[in-house]
């Protein structure tokens, strides 16, 4: 079960990826190995809008369902279409090729309420 | 009777294994202001001689479609029920199990569903079919709300040629979703198509269609189905009689997006109307497979290699999308379901083809007769299947009494539906006998 | 496969059905029909002893409750008896169509409405519609009620309270009608959370939807003062009647106070459940909400039964004619059969058996709740999850003895959750055969793991990749 360093965790466990002008956003492995084999991925429209928190897609594996809620808010740049065909992609590279969307951030300062990689280690030990 | 196998000293010794007296002690927690103070006012029960006998009386009181000719049709049908559907299905295996969630231990249920789904996609020319409805007119109900949910539009053309029942039962369902009903009144036996075309814009979510409609009629299914196709937001439902979809053309091919209708006359009888058996069957396209609601068995294999089945895309489902679900359905109509496969497998297409031929022939002479006596008219005499409406000058319900006391039910009157003339079935199973007997009948009147 | 599809047993020309002849002239279809002909239907071409032949090896792949036990908790899998398939069978009781004169019909209409009288009795409700054909309908068509009720008094109000442990028809139910679901948690004692409740309630509660006992098998000790809460809210509260084995000549619904409620005549009264249905759902509710139930209502007139349809306020129609008629036949038989006194030992001897179970279970399996439970009970396999080994694969291995596996996964609220309800058709030999099936294998997970991990290995098919059939799906031959 892994943790990258370089990303931000969210207590919903997703991961984000800073880059030059946008954040590319996912789900952790933790997440995954709870729902097990994934069916189903029900992504946003492009140019969507959301406010942190807000649930922007479904993702489905084969007893269980589960909203994912964007970490921060932001306008929907690019989704990764990959995933309708292959929703493996989430199970197998859940921090590369399982990414889910690209995000323009609204408000750059809401990084910072998220957890490094060590806070999402420590949070997932509660749990 | 009361079906307790264990004796007094094997209830002892469970009571002394859970650590308590008398049985009534693990009722303790129940609070005596939810407990009648009186037993339970129903009579002792009785033994199987005394039920057979009770049952046996209660059935004198009936008179039933063995002791009179029936032309009765309007959403329930008379066809020939096959000796072996019943000798099949009274199989315990078959009748006493559960739903198949343990899909190891219910192969046979699920290969069973697996080929009436396909047959339904046989049937009617579409996709993907689910593993049934409770009856047809809950069918076509939760085929509008898919439809609304897909085109993300609340408006439902609904024409008066669909069974008036069907329409209540689709209404009181758009009622949950506050979906808004555009009623379509016919002046003919079928519809003109510029209603439709008057009535359909962008914000609306479902046209629906019965094929043939209520009055046995046939509607101009290409031409609608070109006017809907303009509107791109909205799908076409066509509600099917499925025994006649061996010689009638398969709703898919007129471009239908969903397809229902009741099977019961697919092998499960008539039983006063239920059980019956919905069927619903969409466009395989992922986005209506996600919304069709219901059970679904697919193919797979297991952990050696071997082919089986299994319930699948179960997240669609209530138990586990619970408040997001597609439908609330749990328990169907999985028996009746097994019926209708093995009708379907006894019939074959030659079979089926042939019920299609005598329903046809024979309707048609009836209602030659009928039309060519002078009381008497068939108004869709142009337009109709195995189903047709007769008029006359003289009063409905005195002409169905009359018949009655022949031991003929000549059909159901449409007035009941606030409509004019009775509705008459004819399946294959009327004999040119009983035919002709009715229109001697009719002459003499 | 291990048996073939019944297509594949197909040879061109073979057929399997006979007709009578025509009699009548047989003119051109094809020409009559001009655009809605059809000649390429594609359907089996077999032989009746390939039908038969097919069916039965289908039929040997099932495991029914006239195989074994079948301790699914919240199904009340008990013993279908045969004499009611008899009765179900009598041509004059079931060749009849749903349109002909009700003078033709008094004798099924007695029949049916002595069924409501019963279930009216052993509820304590005011009256009763058979028209839901199963109980997620009876739910929906209640919610529809509860939906008419409030807009015939103007008042709004949108959400409908679900407990976390409720059935998932429940939540599904309100949505289809329309309303928010709220869900509340249960408290530790696996009870509803009064504090939870009266934090919720408000003007824009329309009703509760509640179990009881509830899906842990544990009777809600505060009924009362949780429907007076509802009550309080101007709100109803409704019962879900899949739970009724525990209670029929003990408590009645109707004096909880519970305003409507659905039953199940294919759990608590015998029906067969036919793999999947048909089942029945009747509703029960109070005079004040008669007014607002289906459209037709069974109604005697002196000595005469009939169907009223002059209901105005009547919701509308939730099937196309009366319910599932046949399934109803059924469940008269068996109260005919078991009567009064015999509901009452029939409660008596469910809650007896699931004790019995609990009792000798509760050593190896991790109780939950060590409240007091009736007719059914839910273990964790929490313990055995620690060694390795989760419920589904424990269930998995009851069925390489034979046995059908209890509800795994729900309640919700209980994690590996295990719920079993033997029902009282089974007998102290049934039980104790569960029991120590289910110690072995409690054994198996210490001394040989892997065996049960990758059960089942002796059924017709091993452990399904339902993983594939989601991302793939093959729905039709």
């Amino acid at each position: 079960m892994s943790i990258k360093d370089d990303l931000y965790y969210s207590e919903d466990h997703e991961w984000v990826r800073e880059e030059e002008d946008y954040l590319v956003i996912g789900v952790t492995d933790f997440a995954q190995e709870e729902l097990g084999d994934i069916v189903f991925v029900e992504l946003p429209e492009v140019e969507e809008e959301f406010d942190k928190d807000d649930s922007f897609g479904v993702l489905e594996s084969v007893k269980a369902v589960s909203d994912t809620f964007i970490p921060v808010s932001g306008r929907i740049i690019e989704v990764n279409e990959a995933l309708l065909d292959n929703p493996e992609l989430i199970n197998d590279d859940p921090y590369g090729e399982g990414w889910l969307i690209k995000v323009e951030p609204a408000d750059d300062s809401e990084l910072d309420e998220l957890l490094s990689a060590e806070e999402y280690a420590e949070f997932i030990e509660e749990e | 009777m009361d079906y307790i196998s264990n004796t007094a000293a094997e209830k002892n010794k469970m009571l002394k294994e859970i650590g308590v007296e008398a049985v009534e002690d693990l009722f303790q927690m129940i609070p005596e202001a939810v407990t009648a103070a009186d037993d339970l006012n129903i009579k002792p029960g009785i033994s199987e001689l005394e039920l057979m006998r009770t049952a046996q009386l209660q059935a004198k009181k009936n008179k039933s479609l063995d002791e009179q000719l029936s032309f009765l049709g309007a959403g329930a049908y008379d066809h020939y029920v096959p000796g072996i559907i019943d000798a099949l299905i009274s199989r315990s295996e078959f009748y006493t199990a559960y739903t198949p969630y343990q899909a190891e231990l219910s192969q046979g249920t699920l290969e069973a569903i697996y080929e009436y789904q396909s047959m339904i996609c046989d049937l009617t020319g579409m996709g993907i079919a689910n593993a049934s409805m409770l009856d047809g007119g809950s069918a076509a109900a939760e085929a509008v709300t898919m439809a609304a949910r897909i085109s993300r539009n609340s408006k439902v053309l609904l024409p008066d040629t669909v069974n008036p029942a069907y329409r209540e039962v689709i209404k009181t369902y758009g009622a949950g979703q506050d979906l808004e009903f555009i009623d379509l009144e016919s002046t003919q036996t079928a519809l003109d198509p510029a209603q439709i075309e008057a009535n359909i814009d962008d914000q609306t979510a479902v046209v629906v269609l019965q094929y043939p409609n209520f009055y046995g009629s046939l509607e101009k299914m290409e031409e609608i189905s070109k006017i809907i196709k303009k509107s791109k937001k909205t799908l076409m439902l066509v509600i099917a009689n499925p025994i006649l979809l061996g010689v009638l053309k398969a709703p898919a091919d007129f471009g239908a997006d969903i397809v229902v209708g009741e099977a019961q006359n697919l092998g499960s009888g008539l039983n006063y109307g239920g059980p019956n058996l919905g069927f619903m069957a969409c466009r395989d396209e992922r986005k209506m497979l996600r919304q069709l609601p219901g059970r679904i068995v697919g193919k797979t294999t297991d952990v050696e290699g071997k082919e089986g089945f299994v319930l699948t895309l179960q997240t669609r489902e209530q138990h586990i999308r619970r408040e997001k679900a597609t439908s609330n359905i749990c328990t169907n109509e999985a028996l009746n379901a097994l019926m209708a496969t093995i009708y379907l497998s006894t019939m074959g297409r030659e079979g089926l083809k042939e019920v299609g031929e005598h329903c046809y022939h024979k309707a048609h002479y009836l209602a030659e007769k009928i039309d060519n006596l002078s009381a008497f008219e068939v108004s869709n005499r142009n337009n109709f299947f195995n189903e047709f409406v007769l008029k006359t000058e003289k009063d409905n319900r005195k002409l169905i009494e009359e018949l009655l006391a022949a031991e003929i039910i000549v059909g159901y009157n449409l007035e009941a539906v606030g409509k004019e003339g009775i509705l008459v079935s004819v399946t294959e199973k009327r004999t040119k006998a009983e035919m002709d007997k009715l229109v001697e009948k009719m002459e003499v009147l | 496969m291990e048996e073939k599809l019944i297509k594949d047993y197909s040879s061109p020309g073979r057929t399997g059905y006979s007709l009578p002849p025509l009699e009548v002239e047989k003119g051109n279809l094809e020409e009559n029909l001009k655009g809605y002909f059809r000649d390429d239907l594609e359907l089996p071409e077999v032989s009746e002893v390939d039908v038969v032949r097919h069916y039965t090896a289908l039929s040997e792949m099932n495991y029914g409750v006239d195989s074994g036990i079948y301790p699914l908790g919240s199904c009340t899998m008990k013993y279908n008896p045969k004499r009611n398939e008899r009765v179900a069978r009598i041509a004059g009781l079931t060749n009849i169509h749903p349109y002909q004169p009700e003078s033709q019909l008094q004798g099924s209409l007695e029949i049916l409405y002595q069924l409501k009288l019963d279930l009216a009795e052993i509820s304590a409700m005011d009256e009763i519609t058979l028209q839901p054909a199963s109980g997620a309908h009876g739910e929906f068509t209640s919610l529809m009620i509860v939906k008419k009720y409030f807009e015939d008094r103007e008042e709004k109000r949108t959400k409908v309270i679900v407990p976390d442990s409720a059935h998932g028809t429940n939540p599904a139910s309100a949505t289809m009608a329309g309303f928010d679901v709220v869900e509340i948690a249960s408290n530790k004692r696996g009870m509803v959370d009064l504090e939870a409740l009266a934090e919720v309630l408000d003007q824009d509660t329309a009703a509760l939807m509640l179990t009881n006992p509830n899906t842990l098998g544990i009777f809600e000790e505060d009924i009362l003062k949780i429907t007076e809460m509802v009550h309080d809210a101007g709100a109803l509260v409704y019962y879900d009647g899949a739970n009724m084995n525990a209670i029929m000549g003990y408590a009645k619904p109707g004096l909880m106070d519970f305003d409507l409620m659905h039953f199940n005549l294919h759990k608590t009264f015998s029906t067969p459940h036919g793999g999947g249905g048909p089942g029945s759902g009747p509703v029960g509710v109070k005079d004040f909400l008669a007014p607002y139930l289906p459209k037709p209502l069974l109604k005697k007139d002196e000595e005469k039964y009939y169907w009223d349809y002059q209901r105005p306020k009547s919701i509308g129609k939730v099937h196309s004619f009366y319910g599932n008629y046949g399934v109803m036949l059924r469940a008269w038989a068996y109260i005919k059969t078991v009567g009064g006194r015999g509901l009452k030992k029939t409660t008596e001897n469910a809650v007896l058996n699931a004790n019995y179970l609990k009792a000798r279970l509760k050593e190896n399996f991790e109780l939950p709740y060590a409240e007091e439970s009736l007719h059914e009970f839910v273990l964790s396999g929490s313990r055995q999850k620690e060694e390795g080994v989760s419920t589904l694969q424990i269930a998995k291995r009851l069925l390489d003895y034979d046995q059908y596996a209890p509800t795994i996964y729900f309640p919700l609220v209980v994690k590996e959750a295990m719920m079993i309800e033997p029902t009282e058709t089974e007998n102290i030999e049934t039980l104790d055969h569960f029991v120590e099936t289910m110690l072995i294998i409690s054994r198996e997970i210490k001394e040989d793991p892997e065996l049960v991990k990758n059960a089942p290995h002796s059924t017709i098919v091993r452990k399904l990749d339902e993983t594939a059939a989601a991302r793939n799906p093959d729905l039709h031959w």
